[in-house]
């Protein structure tokens, strides 16, 4: 599904991804873990279609070149990235942009939009399975919210975009036990072999709830080491620094 | 991606800017009394109407063209203008609809305000203003039922002379500043409405002004009276077509609210802005003021400003009558090398009077606007209150936002708050929206019109989702 082969990225004259390379097939969770600076953010950031950096390499998203595409171009096609600081757009109606992205998304797909009462209903349903608080559907986007409330708003938006591959930057970071456990229900709810999942994070700790495939160690712009679940374990042990 | 990009270009294009080819009729170029002369006979005015322009006119010719506005512009020759620019058709007024020139039909339905009334579904009755005449005014009957005036001011003049001499020049006097006399010089026509004691006016009043001939000024007068008790809610829609020179727009508006009367006034302005290089467009310099003559009146401006090379004016409320309420709800947005300067003034003379003004201005390109307001509460109006919240979006580094108050208070009974932001759209906003499948003109329009909602709140509903697109036609190429 997804084919990233020798990416470089720099930024300012800062080289930040140095020969990344990463294979993701449909059905599969792989889990990025890495310090702080080792350019986690910035590889979420150049799969959304981030402007500003410089990137060389090749990467393929159902084998088209995804460098290529517009950012909104990105999402038609299935990639949804669940953003570490979800942005506040203020005088913006929750719902109405959830309705908006949905049927952007929608018409670029050539599926049929969905009217009020239609779009209504899907996130009634959807807010419920993911204990999301209706209430706040019809506050404006992400103003007032806390953290967790802005994390769980994210995993509701990838429910409706029903994306095939899914993004979570540091979705984990800030959240007490239960919206973790939410944010790690919803992705397994989600989890099937049609879509797949790249899960970006600092601890261990997501990775009790959601079991990846595949761990790797992201240090210094590339992956140094690949492993199974049991890589997290024996990192959160050693800390990053006996991979350098 | 192409076929986007060619839907984006059309869209920027200014979709009202095509002209009517229609014969003319067309005072004398220049300003001089015969030229006056010539307005009011042609108009068949009576003499205390003539009088009335002769007199600012000579009050005209010892006042000078103001200069402290922060947009600057090349001097205007007024001699080089023509006042008065007729369709040839109109001189002897069609009777009926019927009878109107095929032609303005036309243009109007091509700007998408159908006249014929069979074809009106949604309760707007309409005065459409072509140059200098009204052309048509819809839901005429209906209206008179009710005792509702909603006329062309040229026909208040002739059947309502009583209230026209009553109230003309009663908000905006004769004697007023440059362009406002110039107005009451040389104005042409526009919209008369009075609203009889106790009445709601039962749908929305509406005129729609055109500018099409060249090298024409356009001097509407509008002119609203809301009787004791009674309430209209009026819009004013504008637009012209794109011409390299800049055509000169000073319109004047008076409102007056008699005891608990409300009058609510909104304007959509999308006159030619020019091109992107800053040539042609429109120079708006508009003088609209509302009394609130009588005690718990209320007047409310709404106004979303998109077009003109140039918007240079301030909708006031002068409140006189004890408790009585003025608004100003206002968004303007410049893009390329538009120039706005534009507020409002709250003057606060009744006891208990409250005023209340939002703006938003949004600069793009490298234009430039400025937010001037004037909130001024007498030493008589005791226990008066004025809010303003002031703020401004700024897209891209080459644009300016100013926000210039000019706050008076003369009695310590009154309280005067004022607040004021400045923000720009972010790079993140923007990747937000688009990793969320919005376009970037897409996710540009829904941030502005966030930051636009509690303005465009206060429009009626028909208005409020044309306005929403516009503020999204109006900035767009100014990302990326």
């Amino acid at each position: 599904m997804l084919k990233i082969n020798n990416l470089n990225a720099t930024i300012d004259n800062k080289s930040i991804l140095n020969g990344l390379s990463l294979d993701i097939n449909p059905g599969q969770v792989h889990a990025i873990m890495g310090p702080n600076g080792s350019g986690k953010s910035t590889l979420s950031n150049i799969l959304s279609g981030k402007k500003g950096y410089e990137v060389s390499g090749e990467v393929l998203f159902e084998e088209k070149d995804l460098l290529e595409l517009e950012t909104e171009e990105r999402a038609h096609k299935g990639i949804f990235l669940a953003f570490q600081y979800p942005l506040e757009i203020p005088g913006v109606n929750t719902n109405i942009f959830l309705k908006t992205s949905l049927n952007a998304v929608r018409k670029a797909r050539g599926e049929k939009e969905l009217d009020a009462i239609e779009f209504l209903k899907l996130v009634k349903e959807k807010s419920k399975k993911l204990k999301f608080d209706e209430e706040k559907l019809n506050r404006q986007l992400n103003v007032g919210f806390s953290g967790g409330e802005k994390k769980k708003n994210e995993i509701l938006q990838m429910s409706l975009l029903d994306p095939k591959l899914s993004i979570l930057d540091e979705t984990d970071s800030g959240l007490d036990i239960d919206a973790l456990k939410v944010v790690a229900d919803g992705v397994n709810t989600l989890r099937d072999k049609n879509n797949a999942f790249l899960i970006i994070t600092h601890y261990q700790r997501l990775l009790d709830y959601i079991k990846p495939d595949f761990v790797h160690v992201l240090m210094n712009g590339k992956i140094v080491k690949s492993g199974g679940p049991d890589l997290a374990l024996e990192l959160e042990k050693k800390g990053y620094e006996n991979f350098n | 991606m192409n076929n986007r990009q060619k839907e984006i270009d059309n869209l920027k294009d200014y979709k009202y800017g095509f002209s009517t080819d229609i014969e003319n009729i067309q005072a004398p170029k220049g300003l001089n009394e015969d030229v006056i002369k010539f307005i009011s006979n042609i108009k068949n005015e009576p003499a205390w109407m003539l009088e009335f322009r002769l007199k600012a006119f000579d009050r005209f010719k010892v006042l000078k063209e103001p200069d402290w506005q922060k947009p600057k512009f090349p001097k205007i020759d007024y001699q080089d203008l023509y006042y008065y620019s007729a369709p040839k058709s109109m001189k002897d007024k069609p009777k009926s609809l019927d009878e109107l020139d095929p032609k303005l039909l036309e243009t109007y339905k091509k700007l998408g305000i159908p006249l014929q009334e069979q074809a009106r579904l949604n309760g707007i009755a309409v005065d459409a203003v072509f140059d200098s005449v009204s052309v048509a005014t819809t839901f005429k009957d209906e209206l008179t039922k009710q005792g509702i005036i909603f006329c062309p001011i040229s026909e208040a003049i002739q059947n309502h002379p009583q209230l026209v001499k009553k109230y003309l020049g009663s908000v905006i006097p004769t004697s007023d500043h440059f362009f406002a006399t110039l107005n009451s010089a040389v104005f042409t026509d526009g919209s008369f409405v009075y609203i009889p004691e106790g009445i709601r006016c039962p749908m929305e009043l509406s005129t729609y002004f055109r500018i099409n001939a060249s090298n024409t000024g356009q001097f509407e007068r509008t002119l609203i009276i809301a009787d004791k008790g009674s309430y209209v809610s009026y819009l004013e829609g504008c637009t012209a077509p794109m011409r390299d020179e800049n055509q000169l727009h000073a319109a004047n508006v008076e409102l007056v609210a008699l005891d608990d009367a409300e009058i609510k006034y909104s304007t959509v302005q999308n006159w030619y802005p020019g091109d992107k290089d800053g040539k042609g467009g429109i120079y708006n310099f508009v003088t609209k003021r509302g009394l609130c003559k009588g005690k718990n009146s209320k007047i409310s401006w709404t106004q979303v400003e998109t077009g003109s090379a140039i918007t240079w004016k301030y909708p006031s409320c002068i409140l006189k009558g004890d408790n009585s309420v003025g608004e100003f709800y206002s968004i303007a947005i410049t893009n390329n090398h538009q120039k706005a300067d534009t507020g409002t003034k709250m003057i606060h003379l009744g006891k208990n009077t409250k005023s209340k003004i939002i703006s938003k201005g949004i600069s793009a390109g490298s234009s430039d606007m400025t937010y001037r307001g004037l909130v001024d509460i007498s030493s008589k109006a005791k226990n008066s209150n004025n809010y303003t919240q002031c703020d401004s979006l700024l897209m891209g580094n080459k644009c300016g936002a100013h926000t210039v108050p000019y706050i008076k208070n003369k009695n310590s009974e009154s309280n005067i708050a004022h607040e004021a932001t400045t923000s720009k759209i972010s790079e993140e906003q923007l990747h937000y929206c688009q990793q969320r499948g919005l376009n970037p003109e897409e996710a540009v329009g829904l941030i502005v019109n966030g930051f636009c909602k509690e303005v465009l709140q206060q429009l009626p509903m028909e208005f409020a989702v044309e306005a929403q697109k516009l503020v999204g036609i109006s900035l767009e190429g100014s990302v990326g």
